[in-house]
């Protein structure tokens, strides 16, 4: 149910609907994509990123808010911490509880590493949970790792890196029957064939899915994997700086208790950085599709301790956030609904946009459709959206498509009164997924010794834009290549003594470049979205006086 | 403005807020009882009654909106009974279950799993299927679960259906799935090498390469 004015607008929508089911939008020539990103994606608004001052990828540019917290100041005080009794002592630490996270745990353990996982909040609280359209990997016939190979590269705007990329494609089809015999519960015909969609820039029906909770299978068969095994795993403890040793490998990490504010210290021979990405930043003011703790803090972690960034200016705002109802303003609207045949249509009821271009373009087009066409649809929070015609679906596949396929996004909205099957949506770009990262190997070796990373906080298998279905992907390949990796890597590490000397490094050129005032304290840990309360405290008093929590804040 | 109850303290918040966000409105800074704050991870089950109105409800606190006179908490969390096992030693078959929770049939049908759910599954109904033995019905009624744990929270007999339900569905992806021939196949192929050449000239195809081979690749069409 939308107010009246909104209404007036889904008469519209009906009225073309039957003409729009026969009409196919053409797909835009690579040559016309360039000005249309370069006027309306986010990442081209001027003002909007600066290049780092300080670090391995000085000069390079980044939207600012992740600039803020890579060159911001510790949490902790070097010369307060006594490294010489470790709380752990493993082979293999893994930083963070997310698909890539659980996937390098399990593949560290089978190949003989003692392995410990230590994540911010719950096992599972991730962006896995979130993806729900499904995961890349070219099984049929008609489809080969060499057509998925240039569907990437293509989406990715032909910067990806590409042993990465063929690591990604070959990997594609082991990881899906690694998924299944695990437990994951993959949609199929009677046949046992696959049931496999198109996706933005996909050439081919090539999505595996469970219903539209793909993510969310994943995860918890892991996580139920994760038990059974008994690999160790501490929750509600994020890493806070990664350790060295005097030779200056990664050799362990500090990590702190988020309620008490105790630390804990690890030393590993081998690390892995699976903690995500940095939807929580709220790049520009977007909303975003990410959970509540995606706030680049493995960047922070990475790059403080000297491992090289890449691609870290281009973010992906995925094309369908919901606009309404407020209650889920940016949440994500799973590309699946596009997948099964629903159009982008404007306020007048009109196409604008070819929907199955890659994501980076559709965004694109949708804000010009509503800044600089005014066929937006305003809504009551101020917020302007374009419409997702979901009763399509039904009427191109069949009617009850829309509940099998789409039992979450029914569910979502069907609790504010909006019955999607019978219904459009209203949608607009959000926040979604940081297509670069710390740079990696085909093994997951970043440029440090004894650092490995997996996953969305890893970058370079993407390019400049990743696809839908590459990254729920992209956790499984990477995350079981650098579990592996650093399995094998701590069999021959010959760690040293444990240091913070990179700390003490970095603190020291933030004071002599000024920076260090200017700057806030990082890795974040959690946005801040407790209205503010004022501080009435005394300014003689202030730190003396202060809870604990106030200085995790 | 909407008149809501923190623990029993009154506070009065904008209409058309998740009890998440209105928690945040009043000042509560959150670390557990949040996560996905979408509606997947099952974080931030939540369990509320009304002013006037002591009967509970449940929901998960990031989707759920705000009424008059809520009174609201979160949750505090508690383990759950889970069954160790490996998935390679155990069989698909109905015995299976309950070797390895022997207490579901203490299940006395109250159903307050079922109208605790916030997914609004058939928590009971599936639960009988698992004492019958019925892998598969448990694996396709629960599959919308998000772990949440209302149900073994509020289960009289202590039991942990959300645990009963990934194990069912873990035996039927392994055990009972029909195969996918295709996926064979492919992998097949790949470990063969003889999907190599036709990746490896890509990858060694310089942009301008890249660029032509990508605009002229045949589509399927997608329906």
């Amino acid at each position: 149910m939308y107010p009246h004015y909104i209404e007036e607008s889904v008469r519209k929508v009906e009225a073309t609907r039957e003409a729009r089911l026969k009409e196919t939008l053409p797909r835009l020539s690579v040559d016309a994509k360039t000005p249309l990103l370069q006027k309306f994606h986010p990442d081209y608004v001027a003002g909007t990123m600066r290049p780092l001052a300080i670090g391995p990828n000085k000069g390079d540019s980044t939207p600012n808010e992740i600039a803020d917290l890579l060159e911001a100041n510790s949490r902790i005080d070097p010369d307060k911490i006594d490294l010489s009794k470790p709380d752990y002592d493993v082979d293999v630490l893994v930083i963070g509880g997310g698909g890539a996270g659980a996937s390098a745990a399990l593949l560290a353990h089978e190949n003989g590493a003692n392995v410990l996982l230590a994540t911010k909040l719950r096992l599972g609280d991730c962006n896995t949970v979130g993806a729900q359209a499904g995961t890349q990997a070219a099984d049929r016939p008609q489809d080969s790792p060499a057509t998925h190979y240039l569907d990437t590269v293509g989406g990715g705007h032909f910067h990806n890196i590409p042993e990465l990329v063929e690591a990604l494609v070959k990997d594609a089809p082991s990881v899906i029957k690694w998924l299944e015999s695990l437990g994951v519960n993959w949609d199929k015909n009677p046949d046992g064939s696959m049931h496999e969609l198109s996706g933005g820039g996909a050439s081919r029906l090539r999505l595996h899915s469970a219903r539209d909770y793909t993510g969310l299978e994943e995860m918890r068969v892991l996580r139920d994997e994760l038990r059974n095994r008994g690999i160790g795993y501490v929750e509600f403890s994020p890493t806070v700086e990664l350790l060295t040793d005097d030779k200056g490998q990664v050799a362990g990490a500090v990590l702190a208790n988020m309620e008490t504010n105790e630390l804990t210290i690890v030393r590993a021979r081998a690390v892995v950085m699976a903690t995500g990405g940095m939807g929580r930043l709220h790049i520009q003011g977007f909303p975003t599709t990410n959970h509540y703790g995606a706030t680049a803090d493995g960047l922070v972690l990475a790059y403080r301790a000297g491992a090289k960034l890449i691609f870290m200016d281009t973010m992906q705002y995925h094309p369908t956030g919901a606009a309404y109802p407020m209650q889920i303003l940016g949440q994500l609207v799973t590309e699946k609904v596009r997948t099964l045949g629903a159009q982008l249509v404007n306020a007048d009821g009109a196409q604008f946009v070819m929907p199955l271009e890659p994501r980076d373009v559709v965004a694109a087009a949708i804000i010009r459709e509503c800044r600089e066409r005014g066929k937006g649809i305003d809504t009551p929070t101020g917020q302007v959206g374009v419409w997702l015609d979901s009763p399509m679906i039904d009427l191109i596949r069949g009617s009850g498509t829309v509940a099998r396929e789409l039992p979450a996004m029914v569910r979502q909205f069907g609790r504010y009164g909006i019955d999607i099957a019978k219904e459009p949506m209203l949608i607009y770009p959000t926040l979604h997924y940081q297509n670069g990262g710390i740079k990696i190997n085909a093994d997951g070796a970043t440029t440090m010794l004894g650092l490995f990373a997996a996953g969305e906080c890893e970058g370079g298998v993407h390019g400049r834009n990743r696809l839908i279905g590459n990254s729920t992907l992209d956790i499984f390949v990477f995350g079981r290549r650098a579990g592996m990796a650093a399995a094998q890597w701590s069999k021959q590490a010959n760690p040293g003594a444990l240091t913070l000397n990179h700390v003490r490094q970095w603190q020291k050129n933030l004071n002599e470049s000024g920076l260090a005032q200017k700057r806030p304290i990082s890795p974040l840990l959690l946005p801040d979205y407790a209205k503010a309360i004022p501080d009435y405290m005394p300014s003689y008093a202030k730190e003396s006086l202060k809870p604990s929590w106030m200085k995790l804040a | 403005m909407v008149d809501i109850y923190v623990m029993g303290k009154h506070y009065a918040v904008p209409e058309g807020l998740t009890i998440l966000t209105a928690l945040e409105y009043c000042g509560y800074r959150i670390i557990r009882g949040c996560g996905c704050r979408a509606g997947f991870c099952g974080a931030c089950a939540t369990i509320y009654n009304f002013k006037n109105d002591p009967v509970l409800r449940y929901d998960l606190a990031c989707q759920k909106t705000v009424e008059q006179d809520m009174y609201l908490t979160q949750i505090p969390f508690f383990p759950a009974v889970k069954a160790q096992y490996d998935l390679e030693q155990i069989k698909a078959a109905g015995e299976q279950i309950l070797a390895l929770y022997p207490d579901i049939v203490k299940c006395f049908g109250c159903n307050t799993c079922t109208k605790t759910c916030p997914q609004e599954l058939e928590v009971m109904w599936y639960m009988s299927d698992a004492l019958r033995g019925d892998i598969r019905e448990v694996a396709l009624k629960s599959f919308d679960c998000v772990m949440c744990g209302l149900c073994a929270a509020r289960c009289p007999q202590g039991l942990v259906p959300y645990n009963v339900a990934i194990l069912c569905r873990r035996l039927y992806g392994r055990y009972l799935a029909p195969v996918s021939d295709h996926l064979e196949q492919r992998i097949a192929d790949i470990e063969s090498g003889k999907c190599n050449s036709d990746v490896e000239k890509l990858k060694k195809a310089d942009e301008n390469e890249l660029r032509r081979l990508y605009s002229e690749r045949d589509i399927e069409p997608a329906y």
